[in-house]
Order: C-alpha cells, then structure tokens, then sequence
C-alpha cells in the first residue's frame, strides 16, 4: 500500500530487491512464488547493468571444467533447467572447445577428463568432424571437443522473471534508482528511490518523484553496483569490478559456440546469438563500473584473435561493440591481483553477522548461468530471516512464454505472416504469441532486419511504457544491421496515439542515440557507411539534427521562406503565402510561431512571397 | 579494341549525370560507366542547396555560402558554376521540379513531421510548401507504418507551422500482405486495381475515404506513393475528385519522388547524347606521364577497357563507396587519390548521434579546377576531376546541402572536362 505525503510517496511491503538484472529478477520471483511480498527497484531498464551486456553463453560448464569444477558441475545442472523453464530464451547450440596447433596437448587431455569428472557430455572431434559442424572453421584447428554450450538470451530471461514476479502479485519499478536506505537503529528498513518519470511504467517528460519503501528485509543484487548501495548503509563491500568488450557481427559466421582450448586468456570465444555472433572477450580490472576507457584496441583484438579459429571473421561485417561490467568479488584478504584468477563463485553477505547491520543481504560475484540456483539459495536465507516456510519451485514451474512450447504451432497462416517473420516472432514469444499476435488489425512489419511486427511491438511498449530501449530489447526490433536507420523512428510511431507527440520525439531520440553509441566502435567499412546513410536518413530529409519542434531552435519564420511559385490552383497567392503575423485563409491568425525571432541575418527583409 | 571517348563520367548518380550533361554541353564525345543502382532512389527527390549554415536556418543559400569555409565544395566551385549546375539541372528535369523562380529556400513537410529547407522540389510536394497557410489534411495508411499522419500532424504543429493541419490513418482501399512497401500501393494505384469490396476501384474508394475526413481542409497530403509510373495522373485525378489540391509528401527509401528523378535524368542523359554503360565495377586502370589513359571494368573476371582523354570521378561517398574504409583507414577504392582522416578510428566519430562527425566530412580534396590532390597537394593525375559525395569537407546532411554539391561540382568538373578533352 502506499500513501501520499508532501514529500513524496510511502510505501510497504515484505522484501525490496535492489537490482534488475538476472539474480535481482530471479530473487524477486522466487520470493513472489513462495508468496513472499516483494518489490523490485531498477534504476534503468531491466538488465541495465551488467546482465545485458554479456555475451549470451549458456555454459554448459566445460570452461569452468578444469579450474573450477564446483562452477562447472553447477553450470550444466542450471543448463538443463534453464533448457527445460525458459526454452524461448535458450537456444540448444552446442559447442566447441577448438585446438590450434600452438596449443597445449595437457590442456586438452585436462579439459577432456574434467568435462567427464563434471557429468558434462563431451564428445571428442578430429579437425574434418569439426569442420563439418562448422564448415568456417579454421583448417588449422587440431581437433575438438563438443560439448552442450548453448546462448541465451538475458534480456527476455529477465523480462519473462519480472512478468512472472508480477504475475504472483510482485511490484517492479524499472527508472527508479535507489537514493538512500532507510537505517533506523542501526538496521535497513527499506530504500528511497527516485521515480525518474512517476512509478509505473516509464513515461518519457513525465515528472519524477520520491518515494520511500519501507520493507521487514532489503535485498542487494546490483553485482558490480553492489558497494555504492553498501556505502549507503556505511558498509564496505569490495566487489571488483572487471571490464570485458562484447563484438557483435552482422550475421552468424557459426552456429555453435567456438571457444579456443586454452588455459585463460582474452579473445577466445564466438557466441551465436540471433541473427548475430558476439565475440568475447577481455578482462581488465576497473575502478569505476560506470566510468572506464573503451578501447580500440579491444575490438580490433577480438577480431585478429578470432580470425584465428574462424578467418572469415577478419573481414565480416562488425555493428557494434559493447562492454559489460563483470561483478567479481573475492573475500578481503586474498589478494588476487589478475582478475582472470579471480573466483566466478557468488558470496552472499548478510550484513548482520558480516557487520553488524541487521535487515540486509548482498549477493555478489557468480554469472548468468546460474542466476536461477543464486536466487534459490539467497531466497532461502531471506526467508529464514521472515520465518517463512514455503519451498523453491523456480526449478520446475516454466517461465511466462516457455509454458507447452513443445507444441509449437504454424502461426504463419493464422496471424498472416510470412514464414520467416511468423517463424522468429513465435521463437522470441514462446506460448505467448497467440495471445500477441491475434490481433484483428494489420500488422505490418515495422524492424525488417529482426523481422518485427507492429502486434509484438505494442505488446511490448503495454509493459514498457514510452522506454523504446526497453520494448527494444524485449522484441530486438532495431537491433539488425541498419542499428535502427530504417525502424526507430517506426518504433517510436507505435508509441502513438497513446502518448501524445513531444513524448514519442523524446523516446526517438533516446533509442537513437543509444544505437548510435554502440556503433561507434564498429565503424569502418560496411557499418561506417550505414552510419553515414543513416545519419542522411535522419538528418537529411527527416531533419531531426535541426528539427524545429526542439525548443533548443529557434522558431522560424516561414514567410521568409518560398511559398511556391503560384500557391493554391486559382493562382491568386495573395491570401495564402504567409507572411510574419500574416492572415490565414481561414481568417485566423497564426496562434504560434508568426513574429519569434527568425533568422533575419539571412532572409530578405521585408519581402512577402516571389509573385 | 577498346571503347575510346572524348570524357568518361565515373558514377550514375546525380554528380555523374551532372558532370555528363556538363560535359556534352561542350560538345564531346561523353560516357558514363556506373556499377550499382544509384544512391538516388534512397533520396527523397528534394533537391537541396544550403539548408543550415553554422547550424542556423538559412532562407537564402546564395546570401550564406560566400562565408563558407575554405575547402567546402561551394568555395571550390564558386557562385557562378553554383547557378550553371542548377540551370543544367532545370532544363533536365523540365516541368517535373519547382523553386527556380527565386532564390529562397522551401520548407517541405516531410514523414518524421518536419520541415526540411529545399531549393528545388518535385512538383508533386508542391501544394504542401510550409510557407503556405491553407488548412491542410495529412492522409497515413495503416500498414504502411513509416508514416504516421496523426503523428506526422502533431509534430508540425509543435514546429508552429503557419497553417492548420489535422493528421488521419485510414485503411488503403486494397489489402496488401504486411510488409508491403510503398512500391505496392504505388502500383494500386497506377492501374486503378480493383479495390478490397470488389466494386469499385482504389482510386474512387480511396476519394470517398478521404472526403470523409476533409473537414474544410484546403490541401491534402499522402505519403509520397501517388504511382510510380503515371504520378501526374494519379495526383490529377484524387485533386479533381476530392476537389482540393493533392500534394506528395518525401519518404525514406525506396522512394518513389528518387526514382522518378532517376528516370527523368537518364531521359535527359539520352537526349544529350550521352552514352550509358552499367553493370561492371572499374577493376583497374592505366596511366602514362601522369593522365590515365584507359579505364577497365570488370565483367565476370573479363576486363573491358574505356580509353578517354579527361575522367570524372563520380562515385559517390560511404553510402555509395565512392570512399572505402576498413579497420586501418579510409580510402579512394578507384584511383587510390588521398583521403585525410584521423589516424584513430575513435575520432572518426562523435559521441552524439547528430554531433558534428568528422566521418560525414571523409572524401577527396580537390583545387579549384576539381582536380584531386595528394597529401603534397599536388594534383593526383592531370586528366582527373572528381565531384559529388566523393568529395570532401562538407557534411551533406547537417547542412542539407547533398544534391546543390553534386549539381555544382558536377558541372563544374564536367565542363573542364569537356574544356579540356
């Protein structure tokens, strides 16, 4: 419940979680399913921090298989429960764990014994056997061992968690960052946020207010985010952040996962994710999750490296590149200096027995994989903390949208869709897309390089609101090879007439220039000049660099300007080319805009027209 | 034996056929190669001058380009081969285009909902100029999601257009599959098909649609798809039925006002004299004392060579890879003339997807005979100009400026061409 005060809005509930992203979302769920009141708080867009951006590798644990066999052995059990409760986020693709010929023969032999140590199904390859996999494959690659690596895909994992959370009668509230957390008596009761655009679903211009959360235990699942919410409460939590660059390509040069067989080291792994691959990745040590150099010469590593196991990567077309932000934690005192050595275990730290501060549990460290087990075993704590006894079901009951997707029907002829636009719209709905894609109006196709319909994408903006970053990553509409030239502005159009102009503009202009940014570090040859066709679609004859509804231009005075050779069929232009606070044909006056200073350096004073 | 012509023009697209027309003016033996489909059907069909200056609005490009930098193409060219180009470009369009009668700029409405300043615009825009006040109806069709007129309407109202203007969606008289393009309604409506209720045909059912929602409105305008091969037509017969003026207004790609103005360029090419050659990419060429000699294309691993005694370079900038790049630098993938670029890729770009890009900037630089210069600034080769996207030193979309720089360079590269051949 929550009641208006003057300084804002106060509410309460059993458990806030700090933290959209998978563990957050996961937590959240597995506390409203045990019917543990909860409120999820995220100060962006659902997966904002790390969870999206990572590079969509399910492990099937064989990384992990010969330094780190508890994360291994964990992996491939969240794997196949992840395959079986969120199916229409996983794709079963299957990997490779590829040998060069400068690589160890020990290594191998270790990978090989500690995948069949861990239960990980691993199938030995001789170079013609890999290469029919995966025909890109290089022709120096010794030999390989297939193992069941998948990709998944976090943002509709999480999305589907936070559906699921409200479904069982959880609270989300995305665009709302935490502010302070409420101590009384030296224990948490609750959090302040800031609803950047009014609680609910997020509205582009709308004002934002405070509100106070106060609830019987909090929650901090905001990985690498984790010591600044810790800072609040004066608690010292050394999470260590750890940088790593994510290269997206155009298309899928292969549809399995490639790893290098290695001991460690950057740049040895190609993820099919979509209509894409990612490449990944690096490991360096940063102070600042938020604030670190990007660099060039991560990306061009990616590729040099990559090109190495699948050569047709050094000139495939690259569009974009992103960094993700790795939450690693190691207890104080261990003092591992490389962050590669450092655990990919979680901690939870409750705060009572850690420090002294009652109400409060951190969960740092751990990965994406095993985000379900994390939520499960500090769902547990938390409610060994409130006295409640229900049980963990997360491991059996399927996500929204992954309900009976075994029966996969042939939507294309029902919702008149052509095949591949039918095929992908119900991949990425699941047992949702009849419910979306019934819809008795047309439905055209708004994102062509994603293949998204207009039905999916006001489904979508029904949860997001006026946030086309959030209906982005629920739809991946904008996310192809234009990077949104050819669709955002369409995107945006769906948000009408359900939100009035001035915020449909706002919203474009956020998507944009959040597909633009991402692109910065891809541009060179086929995606440089995307962004210069691009950058004339939009600038050119859209004119939103210049557009004169900003209340940044100034307003122009139109009857400087040619108001044709003979306005109007009768030719009589007299009472139809405007001039400043010049008389409508109507009548009326101008209401706006005759009269404000225009740019009078450059228009002939004083003429009225060309006639 | 080798094809041998007075100039050979490199590139169809507006710069080439600019420098074409240029050069047959002088009474040469003229050719133009060209690989791709031109980048004109991407165009809206606006044919821009000098939109922004210093990111203010300018109403009149003539007044404003004497302060352009030294380096931008208009400096290059000058005024007088400015006004040359947009002659040879009036009399090779004809009665198509509008604007010649001043020198001021036009604000078309166009489908993001705002205005764009325009020095010429195809006839079919003309009823929606801003400047003009009457109360205007936009027409969308659902389905056809890149224009939104309710949407489209609003926005211009925020722009304190001088006029009223009410925005509808309606249904298109026909049923297309879903991801129709603006090709197909074009079509509809060039043949008058017959309309979804199988009585009437979509021209008529669309009239009683649209009269529906009139409301007084002075003007209406659809999305720029009124036919593809009979647009005159169409236009003419919704205007007589609906009793108002119609106008078209410019669209993303494919756009239908592109490919008109294609068609109508090459008619004109036609009647110049010109001779078209397309299919093949210039794989290589030859020189001799500095001049190229003979230019080869490639046809399925043949070469065909063109022998000229002076070559426009025409070919475009990123969008039309007339400039190349890769993860090493940006490059001039026809005769390797030099493109000055930051050595770091990170500033090629800026961090705000409409900030001042030097990437939007990438292209040859040439002396005030169009001629490409090398690092020294010594020209490349002595029979070699270049003009259009190709060039350098100016941002065609910030200052909507893309089409005047190839009309002007065009012509002024064509006519030394044809000077000097």
């Amino acid at each position: 419940m929550s009641v208006h005060t003057s300084s804002g809005t106060e509410s309460d509930t059993e458990v806030v979680v700090i933290g959209g992203g998978s563990t957050g979302c996961g937590i959240a769920r597995d506390l409203a399913m045990r019917g543990v009141e909860v409120t999820l708080v995220e100060k962006g867009n659902l997966t904002h921090g790390t969870t999206g951006r990572m590079h969509g590798l399910l492990h099937s644990g064989a990384r992990y298989a010969v330094s780190d066999q508890e994360s291994a052995r964990e992996c491939i059990t969240e794997t196949r429960v992840l395959e079986d409760i969120a199916s229409h986020c996983v794709e079963e693709t299957g990997g490779l764990f590829v040998q060069l010929e400068e690589d160890d023969d020990a290594y191998y032999e270790e990978k090989l014994q500690g995948c069949r140590d861990c239960d990980i199904p691993a199938e030995e390859l001789t170079a013609e056997q890999a290469r029919e996999v995966e025909p890109y494959l290089t022709n120096e690659a010794q030999r390989a061992i297939r193992v069941p690596d998948g990709a998944i895909d976090p943002f509709r994992l999480c999305v589907a968690n936070a559906a699921d959370t409200e479904r069982h009668g959880g609270r989300i509230e995305t665009h709302a960052p935490v502010t302070d957390l409420l101590v009384e008596d030296g224990e948490v009761v609750g959090v302040e946020i800031q609803h950047e655009s009014g609680p609910g679903k997020r509205v582009h211009g709308k004002e934002g207010e405070t509100e106070e959360i106060r609830a019987e235990y909090v929650v901090n699942a905001t990985g690498a985010w984790a010591g600044r919410i810790g800072e609040m409460a004066g608690l010292d939590i050394e999470v260590r952040p750890s940088k790593g660059v994510m290269v997206v390509m155009n298309v899928r040069q292969v549809d399995t996962v490639i790893n290098r067989c290695k001991p460690k080291g950057d740049a040895d792994i190609v993820v099919p994710h979509e209509t894409t691959c990612i490449l990944g990745t690096t490991d360096e040590e940063v102070s600042d999750p938020e604030e670190y150099p990007e660099e060039q010469w991560e990306v061009d590593l990616m590729i040099d490296e990559l090109s190495k196991l699948v050569p047709l990567l050094e000139d495939a077309r690259t569009i974009r590149s992103y960094w993700g932000v790795r939450p690693l934690y190691e207890p104080p005192d261990t003092g591992t200096t490389d962050p590669t050595d450092i655990s990919r275990q979680f901690f939870l730290l409750d705060h009572a027995d850690r420090d002294g501060v009652a109400g409060m549990t951190s969960i740092v460290g751990g990965k994406l994989t095993t985000y379900r087990l994390m939520a499960e075993e500090i769902s547990n704590h938390v409610c060994e903390q409130l006295g409640v006894e229900g049980e963990c079901t997360t491991a059996e009951e399927p996500l929204p949208g992954s309900e009976d997707f075994s029966v996969l029907r042939d939507y294309m002829e029902e919702f008149g869709l052509r095949s591949p636009i039918g095929k992908r719209s119900v991949q990425r709905l699941g047992s949702k897309a009849e419910e979306v894609l019934k819809t008795g109006e047309r439905n055209p196709v708004v994102c062509t390089c994603e293949a998204v319909t207009s039905a999916e994408l006001r489904d979508a903006i029904s949860h997001a609101g006026t946030d086309l970053n959030a209906t982005r990553i629920r739809t991946r509409a904008s996310m192809g090879n234009c990077q949104g030239g050819f669709c955002c502005h369409r995107m945006a159009a769906e948000l009408s007439p359900a939100y009035d102009e001035r915020v449909v503009r706002d919203s474009l202009d956020e998507l944009y220039q959040e597909r633009f940014k991402g692109q910065r570090h891809a541009l060179w040859g086929e995606q440089l000049s995307q962004a210069m066709l691009n950058h004339a679609l939009h600038a050119t004859t859209m004119n939103r660099d210049r557009d004169p509804a900003r209340k940044e231009e100034p307003g122009i005075e139109y009857g400087a300007f040619d108001a044709g050779p003979s306005p109007g069929v009768s030719g009589d232009g007299s009472t139809r080319a405007t001039a400043d606070g010049g008389v409508r044909s109507d009548g009326g006056t101008p209401d706006s805009g005759a009269g404000r200073s225009g740019k009078s350096a450059k228009k002939r004073e004083g003429e009225h027209g060309d006639q | 034996m080798a094809i041998s012509d007075d100039v050979l023009v490199i590139g169809g697209g507006l710069a080439g056929v600019s420098s074409a027309l240029a050069a047959a003016q002088e009474g040469v033996r003229v050719r133009l190669i060209s690989h791709k489909k031109s980048t004109l059907r991407n165009a809206s069909g606006l044919i821009d001058l000098l939109g922004y200056a210093d990111g203010e609005l300018v109403a009149d490009p003539f007044e404003a380009i004497p302060v352009l930098p030294e380096g931008h193409p208009y400096e290059r060219v000058g005024i007088e081969a400015i006004r040359g180009g947009f002659s040879l470009f009036d009399e090779a369009v004809g009665a198509s285009y509008l604007g010649a009668h001043t020198d001021r700029n036009a604000l078309v409405p166009t489908y993001g909902g705002t205005v764009k300043p325009t020095a010429r615009y195809p006839v079919s825009t003309a009823a929606g100029l801003a400047s003009d006040s009457r109360s205007t109806l936009l027409v969308g069709f659902e389905g056809l999601s890149a224009f939104d007129a309710p949407l489209a309407a609003e926005h211009l109202q925020a722009a304190d257009v001088p006029f009223d203007v009410h925005g509808v969606s309606i249904a298109f008289p026909k049923r297309f599959r879903s991801d129709a393009t603006a090709m197909r309604f074009a079509r509809a409506l060039d043949r008058d098909e017959p309309a979804e209720n199988g009585e009437s045909h979509t021209r008529d059912v669309l009239v009683e649609t649209v009269k529906a929602h009139l409301d007084g409105a002075e003007r209406v305008g659809f999305p720029a798809l009124l036919g593809e091969d009979t647009p005159e037509e169409v236009r003419g017969s919704l205007e007589s039925a609906l009793g108002v003026d119609v106008f078209e207004v410019p669209m993303g790609p494919p756009s239908l006002p592109g490919l008109r103005l294609e068609d109508r360029l090459y008619e004109a090419l036609d009647e110049a004299g010109v001779r078209v050659t397309t299919g093949n990419p210039v794989a290589e060429f030859d020189t001799e004392n500095g001049r190229i000699t003979t230019v080869y294309t490639d046809r399925g691993g043949q070469r065909v060579p063109f022998e000229a005694s002076e070559v426009v370079l025409a070919t475009g900038g990123l969008v039309g890879k007339g400039i190349g790049s890769n993860r090493k630098g940006v490059y001039e993938p026809v005769f390797d003339c030099y493109v000055s670029h930051p050595e770091e890729r990170s500033e090629w770009s800026r961090e705000g997807a409409f900030d001042d890009h030097p990437f939007a900037r990438f292209g040859v630089s040439v002396d005030r005979d169009m001629q490409p210069l090398d690092a020294e600034e010594s020209a490349e080769y002595g029979n070699l100009r270049a003009a259009g996207s190709v060039l350098g030193g100016y941002d065609l979309a910030n200052e909507k400026s893309g089409s005047g720089v190839s009309i002007a360079t065009g012509y002024a590269a064509g006519r030394a061409a044809g000077e000097h051949a």
